[in-house]
């Protein structure tokens, strides 16, 4: 038995290495403009594992998961940035982003999970509007509608990553560290409660599972992947407005794990890929884009509602 | 304040029970398909747009073709009924389509397919008229009576009298005609009115047919009061009639109006407070505090327990 299971996790483990030894090649042979696609594709795929903590492994649907991102990135723009005349380092702001989003997901959290979860849908896109609304408005401070310029970019020692190479390694590596610990997190106790709770709430808390303190707990953590995100976008796109972080955001990250498959980190890798990357790819028909987009997440619900790459736990329950 | 002068007050009174009254229309389609499906018809506020355009459509032509200055009231009933037919197909088609298959999956599901389906109408609409703000043709031109000490338009006065003897014609077809006993009898209970030879199938297409056509009628007065409409205008109105819905309490008919009203008045009063970007704020705020605070809402959600 023990043989039979070393002998299938080597092959996935040795694929993946070779996938990430390839990504490491991958700016040289590709050119800049797709570098800078890479990246963006990088920052959904990390705005993706988030969410999928959230929607996929606990099952809470979060249909205001930019307003977490918007935290992340403003908070690092207002602190490194001309607006207030202060330059905090990156490094030292990256902390306090992931900070300032998990307290956004705990005070959100708090009064809103214990809805069901169509009013919590409905509640958090509200919130991710709220946010959105109050950034254009609130002038003094966030500078409204004409946003925040000139963002400082991160440095290491006296090297600046500011070319679309160095950042697609710095993204890279927030990925490969996202996605380990969104793995860990999954085949944890923690992962186990969430997705016992996701199967059936009162059967869970029969079990002696604490409901709302998982449901918090995934909230949280969901939160903080956007902080992460939000403070590379912000330094990474050197200015940020209001209208980057619209509900279109929380609705594409939402469809990415959808499309890639709830629950599975590949899944969402692939699933940014075609969402975020395909678009670029096929540039004259991209009014169509988002048409092929709403038509497949309902083809995707009727015929395969659990992705392209469904995780292997969640594929198990979807079919017996 | 003085801000505060019994016209200016009186004004927003008008204005409160006009925008609710359309609020109410949008949230009674959102209330009678959660009644019976318990789900979030998500692009209730694009079959709202499309009524809009519906009626758009209709007035432009028929002043193209000469046919609206001569016969006013008959353009506006015409502007009203192609707004219903198309909308009300449309809900037909969304519940055939992509609702239907669903029916029996995770809840979570036909949620998610609604979010598809409504991206995907919004996206018809802007490839037909092509993401630009398209302006109302003014059929009738707005005008104002003074009475008192505080005026109204001819416009805030056939939009709450119209809403108002739709809800009532609503409220009577679902208390006493036959089809309406069995759209309660399937919100009650599927499976038993199955039993008693309900073709459940055919009153829950009923239902959306019945919401959507509520929603064209307030569509077109949405357009013809604020006379500019775009590929956008359902998403807004659409998250404020839900909250109207959950505010009066989900599945429950009168909720629906009562909160709609409830919302068009708060919003029409707190603009009074601050300043009016944060309109918006409000209505989410409001949400937020009832979900909270009393998630049945106002007159009790009628849904029962079996989801």
């Amino acid at each position: 038995m023990a043989f039979g299971r070393h002998i299938q996790r080597v092959p996935f483990k040795i694929y993946m290495i070779c996938l990430f030894i390839f990504l490491l090649f991958v700016p040289p042979l590709v050119g800049n403009y797709w570098t800078q696609v890479l990246g963006d594709i990088g920052i959904y795929i990390m705005l993706g594992i988030g969410l999928n903590v959230v929607v996929g492994f606990a099952g809470l649907l979060d249909l205001g998961y930019v307003a977490f991102f918007a935290i992340g990135a403003y908070s690092y723009a207002l602190c490194a940035s001309p607006q207030f005349d202060i330059h905090i380092p990156f490094w030292v702001m990256l902390p306090v982003c992931v900070l300032l989003a998990a307290i956004g997901g705990a005070l959100l959290g708090l009064p809103v999970l214990r809805m069901r979860g169509d009013y919590l849908a409905i509640v958090t896109l509200g919130f991710g509007e709220i946010i959105r609304i109050v950034l254009n408005n609130l002038d003094p401070i966030t500078n409204g509608p004409r946003g925040l310029l000139r963002i400082d970019p991160p440095t290491i020692g006296s090297f600046v990553i500011n070319t679309p190479f160095r950042w697609y390694y710095l993204i890279l590596a927030g990925i490969v560290i996202s996605a380990f610990i969104a793995e860990r997190l999954n085949n944890s106790r923690i992962g186990r409660a969430w997705i016992a709770m996701r199967e059936d709430q009162d059967a869970a808390a029969l079990m002696g599972i604490d409901i709302l303190k998982y449901k918090l707990l995934a909230f949280t953590i969901g939160a903080s992947f956007a902080g992460i995100g939000g403070a590379i976008f912000a330094a990474r796109q050197g200015s940020i407005f209001p209208e980057n972080f619209s509900l279109m955001v929380s609705i594409n990250v939402l469809c990415l794990i959808i499309i890639g498959g709830m629950g599975s980190i590949s899944g969402v890798i692939i699933g940014a890929i075609v969402l975020i990357g395909l678009p670029e790819v096929l540039r004259e028909v991209q009014q169509y884009r988002m048409l092929a987009f709403g038509a497949l997440l309902v083809i995707m619900m009727i015929f395969r509602p659990m992705g392209f790459i469904p995780s292997r736990r969640r594929k198990l329950e979807l079919t017996e | 304040m003085s801000y505060f002068t019994p016209e200016i007050l009186i004004d927003q009174f008008i204005n409160g029970l006009t925008i609710g009254g359309i609020y109410a229309l949008i949230a009674l389609g959102y209330t009678l398909v959660y009644g019976i499906l318990f789900m979030i018809n998500f692009a209730h506020g694009e079959i709202f747009m499309f009524g809009a355009f519906g009626g758009f459509w209709t007035i432009t032509y028929l002043l193209n073709i000469g046919f609206a200055k001569r016969h006013i009231i008959i353009t506006l009933i015409l502007a009203f009924l192609v707004a219903m037919v198309i909308s009300s197909t449309l809900g037909a088609l969304l519940e055939r389509i992509a609702y239907r298959p669903l029916r029996k999956a995770p809840r979570l599901t036909p949620l998610i397919s609604a979010i598809g389906a409504s991206i995907f109408l919004q996206n018809v609409m802007m490839l037909i008229v092509k993401a630009r703000m398209q302006v109302y043709p003014d059929l009738i031109s707005e005008r104002y009576y003074e009475i008192g000490s505080f005026s109204i338009s001819n416009f805030q006065i056939f939009i709450i009298s119209f809403s108002i003897f739709l809800m009532i014609a609503l409220y009577l077809f679902i208390q006493k005609s036959k089809t309406g006993k069995a759209m309660r009898a399937v919100a009650e209970d599927k499976d038993a009115a199955m039993l008693m030879g309900i073709n459940v199938d055919r009153i829950i297409l009923i239902t959306f047919v019945i919401g959507s056509t509520l929603a064209a009628a307030a569509g077109v007065m949405v357009g013809m009061y604020y006379t500019q409409i775009n590929h956008m205008m359902g998403f807004i109105p659409g998250i404020k009639a839900f909250t109207a819905a959950v505010l009066g309490g989900i599945g429950n008919v009168p909720g629906a109006m009562l909160g709609g009203y409830f919302l068009g008045l708060v919003e029409a009063f707190g603009v009074l407070f601050m300043p009016a970007e944060y309109k918006d704020v409000i209505a989410f705020s409001l949400l937020v505090l009832v979900l909270i605070f009393r998630p049945r809402g106002i007159l009790g959600e009628v849904v029962s327990e079996r989801a």
